[in-house]
């Protein structure tokens, strides 16, 4: 008789559920995946060692492109860690401003996890509508950096400047007529706050929208509903974080277990999940998604009362005013050595996690007191998830195989790093 | 018509003197181009109007999603698909190197062959049909089943994993659906008395309601209800579509048998499979919503009827395909076992009993 062996199908890099360029070694019986064996290091770029011969302000840019849908939060733990170091404060309007742009970072992120978690299972239409949405909050980004993706607008001790009081307005070309650019401009009369506040009024009827399409949808249940579980023991011995241990039902937020900024001033729920599937956590983005909003909602009744500086007056750690450096001696050096020299950071080491959309993203830092760090560790969320797809897929069929890719929130540049 | 059109040929070539000697040599095979004239005249608007299908979904989900959909090529993108097909004849069919060459070539051929020779027996309008055949309903349960070969073959012999598991998908999931389709057939067979197509039609036009004007109340749609759902959705499945499109499985398998096509010997499939969703659609409204009869007495019959018809089905299967997400290849087998097969016996033994009791 012929020895009947398992056969190997290699799922991806080039594979439009491989969410980048996830290389996934699959070993199956028939269509039922026996081992998942996920290969990384396709978007390897050396951050940390990158980070070691640039100054401490030329790295924030560099943990823009980590996750690369979430820019801002990996900016943030970066200078909470710098910070950390320093010992510098933000001021509360930096913080204010922080807070309401990770949660901004964070509807974003989740918009595109569902949906690209809904196309690949199927459901093309999520993709289209949850970027829809993503193009607004784009504009904050653009509104804020001037970069709709990578915005490098944190710095150690705040951020670059604070929220503009105008937003850019769209013009009548040969694609979008008057009328279209009227509607399109209607939300862009006031200044950012404004808009934000407007698209946090919108946003709740878009969310319902996309549960009317999925949540109670009877194909989206079965193909998600007891997929990919996992026990809350496993999520913690794992070392999950984020909406995927928050779905296998473990109450654990860091932005209400050890607040950092001015989470401890905010109100919001932190929704947890119950069976530990693929559903639980789409649930729990959904619902995250909804808290993101209410978050931002008070930020903005925050930022539009006390206005004030953004980023820290100690001028050996941010520049001072371009007024000021005009026309002072101290300040035009302090300038000349901050753009030339850098920062100089204290001797020590620092660690700084935050509840970035995907998990716990930290960021270890060491200084030798030099410009530049001696040494920058950085813990992304994707990684330890990423590790547990053998854990989930075995047994599953190959199109659960792409479910548990799309709910792990994979996003290739975090876990490579 | 025949004789109408021989009339016209008569009429030209008289003038010039030469219809006498010209019939003496083309009326031993007349039959023959006549019948080769009317496939053409089926055909081309069909083939034309799968280039206009595919269209056609390309604006209606663009609508869904939010997005206009092509619009560069003509106005309203109307060129589209004419560029689409210029661009797919021109490109390389590239073969892979441990394909079975004879094989790889064949496949695409036995998938579009059946879809196309399928619509020999539909019937358009009242006798506008190629071929009259009393078997016709059984013809097309031969045909489309035939189609399938042409996705097995072609994920074998392309020697390639993807398209190996894309055709071990098809094959189960489109024997599975042909039985609940075929069942639910029967029922149709039983209450219209006939195979031939154009009697199922002209069955539906018969009965209390189309006596008093509402038509559409004595089609087939009403008493075989669960039927004309099982088949809709069987037909669905049956060409591989959204949400059972686990063949080409996207996200999954890329595109199933298909990967490794290209060119014409793709749009061959392509052709076949857009073609088998119009069949589809035109037999459901052929078999259930009356064919080309009039919904009320005071509007004429006619093709337009069937047209409509199968304009709205077609706009179903597009709606569908942008909404909802696709079922895992073991969840499609359920439905189709556990669901439309126990569903189709369990309504023919309904409709046999009625037909009993009531007759």
């Amino acid at each position: 008789m012929a020895e009947i062996r398992n056969y190997t199908l290699n799922f991806g890099p080039q594979h439009p559920a491989a969410h980048g360029v996830l290389r996934l070694v699959l070993e199956l019986d028939g269509e039922v995946v026996v081992r998942a064996d996920p290969h990384i290091g396709l978007l390897h770029r050396a951050t940390e060692k990158l980070a070691e011969t640039k100054t401490w302000l030329q790295t924030v840019p560099y943990l823009d492109r980590l996750d690369y849908v979430s820019m801002m939060c990996n900016e943030h733990a970066y200078c909470l860690a710098v910070e950390k170091l320093l010992g510098v404060e933000v001021p509360l309007r930096g913080q204010y401003i922080r807070v309401m742009m990770d949660e901004v970072t964070r509807i974003l992120n989740h918009l595109l996890n569902i949906g690209t978690h809904g196309l690949d299972i199927g459901a093309m239409t999520m993709v289209l509508y949850t970027f829809r949405e993503r193009e607004d909050l784009m504009d904050v980004y653009e509104a804020v950096s001037g970069a709709r993706l990578h915005a490098a607008y944190y710095r150690p001790g705040g951020v670059y400047r604070d929220l503009p009081d105008q937003m850019p307005q769209y013009v009548e070309n040969k694609f979008k007529n008057a009328a279209t650019v009227k509607r399109l401009n209607a939300a862009r009369q006031g200044s950012l706050l404004d808009f934000i506040e407007d698209f946090t009024d919108r946003f709740p009827a878009y969310v319902d929208e996309y549960e009317t399409l999925l949540t109670d949808n009877r194909i989206w249940k079965q193909r998600t509903i007891g997929i990919g579980v996992v026990s809350p023991e496993r999520a913690l011995a794992l070392g999950f974080s984020g909406p995927m241990l928050r779905g296998s039902g473990i109450e654990w937020d860091l932005r209400k277990k050890q607040p950092y900024e001015v989470y401890d001033r905010v109100d919001f729920d932190v929704p947890v999940g119950v069976n530990g599937d693929c559903y639980s956590r789409y649930l729990v983005r959904i619902e995250e998604m909804r808290q993101a909003n209410r978050i931002i909602r008070q930020c903005i009744d925050w930022l539009r009362k006390n206005p004030g500086p953004v980023i820290t007056g100690n001028h050996k750690v941010a520049p001072p005013p371009r007024e000021k450096m005009k026309a002072g001696m101290e300040e035009l050096i302090h300038h000349f050595k901050l753009f030339t020299e850098g920062m100089h950071v204290p001797p020590g080491e620092a660690y700084a996690g935050i509840e970035h959309p995907k998990g716990e993203f930290g960021v270890y830092a060491i200084s030798d007191g030099g410009n530049k760090p001696y040494r920058i560790k950085l813990r992304s969320p994707g990684f330890a998830h990423l590790a547990a797809t053998d854990e989930m897929a075995k047994g599953h069929m190959i199109a659960d195989a792409t479910a548990i890719i799309g709910t792990i929130d994979l996003v290739l540049g975090d876990t490579d790093r | 018509m025949e004789a109408g059109i021989l009339q016209i040929f008569q009429s030209f070539w008289s003038r010039f003197g030469l219809w006498e000697p010209l019939w003496a040599i083309v009326e031993p095979v007349w039959p023959l181009i006549w019948a080769l004239l009317r496939i053409i005249v089926i055909l081309v608007p069909l083939l034309l109007g799968v280039a206009y299908l595919t269209w056609l979904e390309r604006k209606v989900i663009g609508y869904i999603q939010v997005r206009i959909g092509p619009n560069r090529v003509g106005p309203l993108g109307l060129l589209q698909p004419i560029a689409d097909g210029l661009k797919l004849f021109f490109k390389e069919v590239l073969v892979p190197g441990g394909a079975n060459k004879a094989l790889f070539f064949t496949a695409p051929v036995l998938a579009i062959a059946p879809a196309l020779a399928a619509w020999a027996v539909v019937p358009f309008f009242d006798g506008g049909v190629l071929a009259d055949v009393n078997a016709g309903l059984f013809y097309v349960l031969a045909m489309t089943s035939m189609g399938i070969y042409g996705i097995i073959i072609a994920g074998w012999a392309s020697n390639s994993k993807y398209p190996f598991l894309g055709a071990m998908r098809a094959s189960a999931q489109m024997v599975s659906y042909e039985i609940a389709m075929g069942l639910a057939l029967v029922t149709v067979l039983m209450v219209s008395n006939s195979l031939n197509f154009s009697d199922i039609v002209r069955a539906q036009g018969r009965g209390w309601f189309a006596e008093h004007g509402a038509g559409f109340l004595s089609w087939n749609w009403i008493p075989l209800l669960p039927m004309f759902v099982v088949y809709f959705i069987s037909g669905v499945a049956e060409t591989n579509r959204a949400p059972f499109d686990v063949v080409e499985g996207e996200s999954e398998i890329i595109a199933g048998h298909m990967v490794e096509y290209s060119g014409m010997a793709f749009a061959m499939f392509f052709l076949a499979e857009y073609s088998n969703m119009i069949l589809v659609a035109t037999l459901t409204s052929i078999l259930f919503l009356g064919g080309w009869l009039s919904p009320v007495s005071f509007l004429p019959d006619g093709f337009h009827w069937l047209a409509l018809k199968v304009f709205f089905f077609l706009l179903i299967y597009l709606w569908i395909r942008a909404t909802f997400p696709r079922y895992r290849y073991d969840q499609i087998m359920r439905l189709g076992w556990k669901v439309f097969v126990p569903l189709t016996l369990v309504w023919i033994v309904v409709v046999g009993t009625c037909m009993v009791i009531f007759n």
